[in-house]
């Protein structure tokens, strides 16, 4: 210990990880800043011109110079509700399945393909939703939900395929890796002991499932269900190419509609005025913002949940 | 939870790394003069300055196909021009031009006053470089092999007023033939598009409906249906929707083997979209001297009347020689030579009697008040 060069009372090592790392933590927070004031700037000729009525307003009209933000706000929300109900359902059953189920052989396999899952890049995903998906949700998994639950007002309509529950499906398909993984690591770090514990008082595997083991990883898994929620509220091209594009909000998931970052993408290049582009701008300065505010929520979500008792009990 | 760092960490390294090469990316490319030797000037008429140049250009998707062969053939010919071509859309390619950080820029929708006027490098000429048409396409299984389309029709199913096949006033145009009971499913382009304005500069023509509910743009507020991304967007919907009609390119139409429309022209005389159509709708039509012009649904017995120019974007004044030279002999010989790369393309040939006056506008391009092109 003696032979180390030492500054004051700590190591010369210690010093320069202290303010590397430092400058590297300060760097991400720097790059947000600027990124938000350089959007704020560029957003400003229409954040002047429409003010908060922007937010409210359902009309996208280019050609008119009127621009609202709405319908894209719903499509955004709608898809990644969806995609967040349907991948969080699958992607802790998976994370069950392979911590407490599978064979190692087949842990192996799931957890390598689902992963691979990740490495598809997003418009290969489009591709096969506008070829594979869009044709089978409008010729037999729409018609069935129309049949069967024709009452609830979001299974009605004429199908098509192009629409927020393909826009949904694909997003769920896309974010399924992340929440696998992460509930799969969590579920993973829960004490074998007390998995013994549950099975040693007569609980069946579901039961110590549900007692020991859920309760234990569920604020991790929310947190591995909020970064998929990122990745869903943020994803272009996968959307865009089977959500229909069409600013406009209906009730029923089988019409089309629009999403934040698809009309960014879509419009951006073409935005051949001032306003427009400013426009355009803006509603990437909401979607900055609702990600905020959703992974604030995320946060308190997941620290109350913490905070709860660990075990669970029998009903 | 060891991932979630690693993933934070990566994310960290990607955020700087994409920073640091967007500062790259903003600036100008600055032209390098000096990376290739200088060759030999040969003996050829109107051929650029013996120094070698290159030159950057940016705009219209559209005209991509073309520009690379163009680009291509032409830095074969004359090796000291290098031109590097940015499909990047036609409002990007007018923002910089308007913004000097490009040579020259192409846009398939004309510039505006407004935009002309914001220029930061005085007067840019608009120069027509090649023609297209817009087949209007559809999926009817079992369909009939020709379907017959008034204008009227069409913006009427545009703008959601004719919602079935078998609509009467689609079958008055096709007698003999039987139209499915079916709903139509309308295909648009999603992403801001020059086929999309040369689209909607037609319904605006012949539909006042159009003109005052639509208008006319590369982005639009769509009364009716679904926004595919691309040409390849559209053309998926169409081909995987049955009862569906939107409008692609001709040349992604041919190539991907997707029924189109016979339209009315404005003789009255039903035509397919083909180049020679687009071409002959130029020829006739009345085109003012800053060439800012649409043709769509012009006058002519072969007129196709969905059709349009692309236009080069130039500065009338040229501030460095050397490139401005290079420039001018690369357009005049885009509207000569250049032209019969796009037959194979389905771009169609300008007209001869536009070419003699396109040169004339090209001689007009000056460096210190001196004419570059002899």
């Amino acid at each position: 210990m003696a032979s180390r060069t030492k500054i004051g009372n700590i190591s010369l090592g210690d010093l320069v990880l202290r303010y590397t790392s430092f400058l590297m933590a300060g760097s991400l927070i720097g790059i947000m800043a600027w990124i938000g004031v350089t959007m704020f700037r560029s957003a400003g000729e229409s954040i002047t011109k429409f003010g908060p009525g922007f937010i409210t307003n359902r009309v996208w009209d280019p050609v008119r110079e009127e621009f609202g933000a709405l319908t894209f706000i719903y499509g955004t929300l709608v898809t990644s509700l969806i995609a967040l109900v349907i991948a969080g359902l699958i992607g802790v059953g998976v994370a069950i399945f392979l911590n407490e189920i599978a064979a190692p052989k087949i842990k192996v396999t799931v957890s390598f393909l689902v992963e691979l899952l990740a490495a598809i890049p997003s418009v290969v995903y489009g591709l096969w939703g506008i070829f594979i998906l869009a044709p089978l949700l409008r010729n037999h998994i729409e018609p069935w939900l129309g049949k069967w639950f024709g009452f609830l007002p979001i299974f009605q309509g004429t199908p098509s395929g192009l629409d927020m529950l393909a826009g949904g499906l694909i997003l769920a398909i896309m974010i399924l890796p992340t929440v696998a993984a992460i509930s799969r690591e969590v579920i993973a770090t829960v004490p074998i002991a007390q998995r013994e514990a549950a099975l040693a008082l007569g609980a069946t595997k579901w039961e110590m499932i549900r007692i020991a083991v859920l309760p234990y990883a569920k604020s991790g898994i929310l947190g591995g269900i909020m970064l998929g929620l990122g990745r869903a509220l943020g994803e272009t091209m996968a959307v865009t190419m089977v959500i229909g594009n069409r600013p406009d909000i209906l009730p029923s998931l089988f019409s089309p509609a629009y999403s934040m970052a698809s009309v960014i993408a879509n419009e951006f290049t073409e935005a051949t005025y001032d306003l427009y582009l400013s426009a355009l701008v803006e509603i990437g300065l909401i979607l900055f913002a609702i990600t905020f505010l959703l992974n604030a929520l995320a946060r308190l979500l997941v620290w109350s949940v913490a905070r709860g008792p660990k075990g669970g009990h029998l009903h | 939870m060891f991932l979630t760092k690693r993933k934070v960490f990566t994310g960290i390294m990607a955020g700087v790394l994409a920073l640091a090469l967007a500062g790259c990316g903003a600036k100008a490319p600055a032209a390098d003069t000096s990376k290739t030797p200088s060759e030999q000037p040969k003996a050829v008429v109107n051929e650029p300055s013996s120094k070698s140049v290159s030159l950057t250009g940016a705009g219209s998707s559209f005209v991509n196909p073309l520009m690379t062969q163009m680009v291509d053939k032409y830095h074969s010919k004359y090796s000291q021009l290098q031109v590097n071509y940015q499909s990047v859309g036609s409002g990007a390619g007018i923002k910089q031009i308007s913004e000097q950080t490009i040579d020259f820029g192409a846009t398939d929708g004309p510039m505006t006053d407004d935009q002309l006027s914001k220029a930061k490098g005085g007067k840019i000429l608009q120069i027509p470089l090649s023609l297209g048409a817009v087949a209007v396409v559809y999926n009817l299984p079992n369909g009939p092999q020709e379907l017959k389309m008034s204008s009227a029709n069409l913006a009427d199913i545009f703008l959601g007023k004719i919602t079935k096949w078998n609509d009467p006033k689609i079958a008055a145009d096709n007698s003999g033939v039987t139209l499915p009971d079916s709903a139509i499913t309308v295909a648009h382009r999603s992403d801001g598009s020059g086929t999309s304005f040369i689209f909607t500069d037609y319904l605006s023509e012949v539909s006042a409906d159009w003109k005052s509910k639509v208008g006319k743009g590369t982005s639009l507020n769509w009364p009716v249906g679904v926004g595919g991304k691309g040409n390849e967007g559209v053309a998926g919907v169409v081909k995987q929707t049955p009862g569906s009609i939107g409008y692609v390119e001709l040349a992604y139409a041919l190539q991907n083997k997707i029924s189109y429309v016979t339209m009315m022209n404005k003789d009255g005389k039903w035509v397919l979209p083909s180049a020679k159509g687009a071409s002959a709708a130029a020829a006739a039509a009345k085109i003012p001297d800053d060439m800012r012009v649409s043709i769509v649904n012009a006058p002519g017995a072969d007129a196709y009347p969905i059709a349009g120019f692309v236009w080069g974007l130039v500065y009338q004044q040229q501030t460095d020689k050397d490139k401005g030279l290079g420039l001018v002999n690369f357009m005049e010989w885009a509207i000569h030579e250049g032209q019969d790369l796009g037959e194979p393309l389905h771009y169609a040939k300008l007209p001869d009697n536009l070419v003699t006056r396109i040169e004339a506008m090209l001689k007009s391009i000056t460096f210190e008040g001196q004419a570059l092109l002899k």
